[in-house]
């Protein structure tokens, strides 16, 4: 079935178009916003939607959702998990987080756990660097993390 | 001497400190009332005398850069905050847009009034939620009040402040590719000229600055320009003022410390960061973000400028942290917020760690970068599984300066200085991993 949105879903957009002096600026939020509604993946009806909505061509786009690390181009878990490995987090131990989340999920780094629950990253640089290691859970910070906390955390999730 | 300040952080620890009876408290939105009570010309000069040093990275005066504006434009003019926060090691502006967003917002009223915009375009990184979220209240609660709107504190200036979403990716804070993407274009960074106070977002005249330069100005106009720059040690330097430090990695007390410029990073890390972690010796600083070139702690100051009499002998340590005073010595300021490995930290898996990070964000427009940092990342791979040789070391050293200048954008030039500074710095424990296995390297990023 194609894409569409629903009555309060169009009213964002509508909102969020009256932020810019042309509809292409409004091509990353709109796109956020499509995704929120669409399990959080940007399937080939949402590039047309999106495409349509705002008078653009269907290859700008998809370069658009290419180019970006969290335009989702495939179905993900119900949650979202990212664990951040870059230096500052990685000197405080962010690979035994990342370890420690594999093993508690039974999924490898890029993968959704076999329950559709949640999907497993790494992220680039999160700007928590003084809180590391750290995490994010959907739209969620979780720092200065312990084994234990991660454990907490992920409970919480796979219920 | 170590002089802390709260200029930007008094709210930090209060828990409705970012709301704006906490700022208002603070004499909040009074720095604004100064400015648009003053010629356009004069906000630009009272900004000059500030000696604000942009806060993003490069270091630029920001009065300056105002007044590249034109004086009169057909076309409408932007303010664009660059608050994509994402150079590996940085985490200052987060901080600001949570817990002192007002502060943001008033400085987007003053800076663009001094460049004669009427729009403000905040363009957050998408993973700061709280950040958006709490940027969003303060919009509402100054348009609510009047701040914002047709006629703002009774002014005839129009003033509008929105907040826009990136997607994931490093490369929009390089600020042709963050115009890009806020036309709702892929990020790719423009050839500079034209340069954004000429043909910047949409097209029109515009000036991107960072949050924390924009945050601040605020603060010059409630005390003077004059009389803030004075606060900095390095004054002298033409770089005034106080900003936030940041410390990361080995250290007891990793944070956010706000000071006068001209701290040293003995100070940051010994007496606000509470030394290293299990009181071992530093092996290796980055001083301000992971595009700057890393140093030993043993490294000495020797520059013939007078200015760097007191400085000469001494170690890196003890060089105050100015855009200047690090430039000179062929370093680099960055955003001031340090990283610091002690001796239990492998410098090969730092630099292994670094350049993953740099091959993912290239955003592949230019060969020299796209091709080079996937290379350096593909032989430090063999180097780190036992399987590099001497050649191929070298090899790392020729690519990185082969991007170096060769690309559109500053972002290869910071992938190369990592990768140029630890190999040479650090040389005997690469050189370890080809001949003798690593046998005397921690082998681990952790103590
Ligand atoms: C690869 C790259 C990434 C950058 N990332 C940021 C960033 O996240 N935030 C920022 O303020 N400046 C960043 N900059 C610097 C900006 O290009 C620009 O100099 C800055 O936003 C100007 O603001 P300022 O003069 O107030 O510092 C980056 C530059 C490069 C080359
Ligand atoms: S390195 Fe992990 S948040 Fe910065």
């Amino acid at each position: 079935m194609a894409f569409a949105l629903n009555a309060e879903q169009n009213q964002k957009l509508e909102q969020i178009l009256s932020r810019y002096p042309n509809k292409m600026a409004a091509c990353i939020p709109v796109l956020h916003l499509c995704q929120e509604a669409n399990a959080s993946w940007v399937s080939d009806d949402v590039i047309e939607f999106v495409a349509k909505r705002l008078d653009l061509p269907t290859a700008h786009v998809k370069g658009v959702v290419t180019f970006y690390t969290l335009f989702n181009q495939k179905p993900v878990g119900k949650h979202q998990v990212w664990v951040c490995r870059t230096l500052s987090c990685a000197l405080r131990g962010s690979d035994k987080i990342l370890e420690h989340c594999e093993k508690r999920l039974g999924c490898h780094v890029g993968e959704t756990s076999k329950d559709g629950k949640v999907t497993l990253r790494t992220a680039e640089c999160l700007a928590s660097c003084g809180s590391a290691p750290m995490m994010q859970v959907d739209k969620t910070y979780y720092e200065n993390l312990t084994v234990e906390q991660v454990d907490r955390i992920l409970d919480t999730l796979v219920r | 001497m170590l002089k802390t300040t709260t200029y930007l952080t008094h709210s930090y620890g209060l828990a409705d400190g970012y709301k704006l009876a906490a700022y208002e408290q603070q004499g909040g939105y009074s720095g604004v009332k100064k400015a648009l009570g003053m010629p356009r010309e004069a906000v630009i000069e009272e900004m000059k005398k500030a000696h604000i040093r942009g806060r993003g990275g490069a270091g630029f005066d920001a009065g300056t850069k105002w007044s590249f504006m034109p004086k009169q434009s057909q076309k409408p003019c932007y303010l664009v905050i660059n608050a994509d926060e994402g150079e590996p090691g940085t985490f200052k502006d987060r901080s600001i847009m949570e817990k002192n967003p007002h502060a943001l917002v008033e400085g987007c009223i003053i800076g663009a009034y001094g460049i004669g915009a009427h729009a403000a375009y905040i363009y957050v990184r998408d993973e700061l939620h709280l950040s958006k979220a709490r940027l969003e209240g303060a919009i509402a609660e100054a348009r609510a009040k009047g701040y914002l709107g047709s006629r703002p504190f009774g002014f005839d200036y129009a003033m509008e402040v929105y907040v826009h979403t990136g997607a994931g990716a490093y490369i929009c804070g390089e600020e042709t590719g963050l115009l890009n993407s806020l036309e709702g274009r892929r990020g790719e960074p423009r050839l500079k000229p034209p340069f954004p106070a000429q043909y910047g977002a949409f097209g029109c005249p515009t000036t991107v600055n960072n949050v924390e330069t924009i945050a601040i100005a605020p603060t010059v106009f409630q005390m003077g320009g004059d009389e803030f720059s004075k606060l900095s040690q390095l004054h002298h330097f033409n770089d005034g003022g106080a900003r936030i430090f940041g410390v990361s990695g080995h250290v007891k007390k990793p944070g956010l410390y706000e000071a006068c410029v001209g701290l040293t990073l003995r100070e940051l890390i010994y007496d606000l960061g509470g030394g290293v972690l299990g009181d071992r010796p530093i092996l290796a600083l980055i001083p301000g973000g992971s595009s700057c070139p890393v140093h030993r702690p043993d490294e000495i100051i020797n520059h013939p400028d007078p200015r760097f009499a007191p400085f000469n002998g001494k170690t890196i340590l003890d060089l105050p942290l100015g855009v200047d005073t690090f430039r000179m010595v062929g370093s680099m300021l960055g955003t001031c917020c340090a990283i610091v490995l002690s001796d239990a930290a492998d410098p090969v898996l730092a630099l292994h760690n670094l350049m993953r990070f740099y091959r993912h964000e290239s955003c592949g427009q230019c060969t020299p970068c796209r091709e080079g940092c996937g290379w350096i990342e593909r032989i430090l791979d063999k180097i780190v599984a036992g399987q590099g040789t001497i050649e191929e070391l070298d090899r790392v050293s020729e690519i990185a300066s082969d991007i170096t200048g060769n690309t559109i954008c500053a972002f290869g030039d910071g992938a190369a200085q990592p990768a140029l500074s630890f190999v040479r710095k650090y040389r005997s424990h690469f050189e370890d991993y080809i001949l003798n296995g690593a046998k005397s390297q921690t082998r681990r990023l952790t103590p």
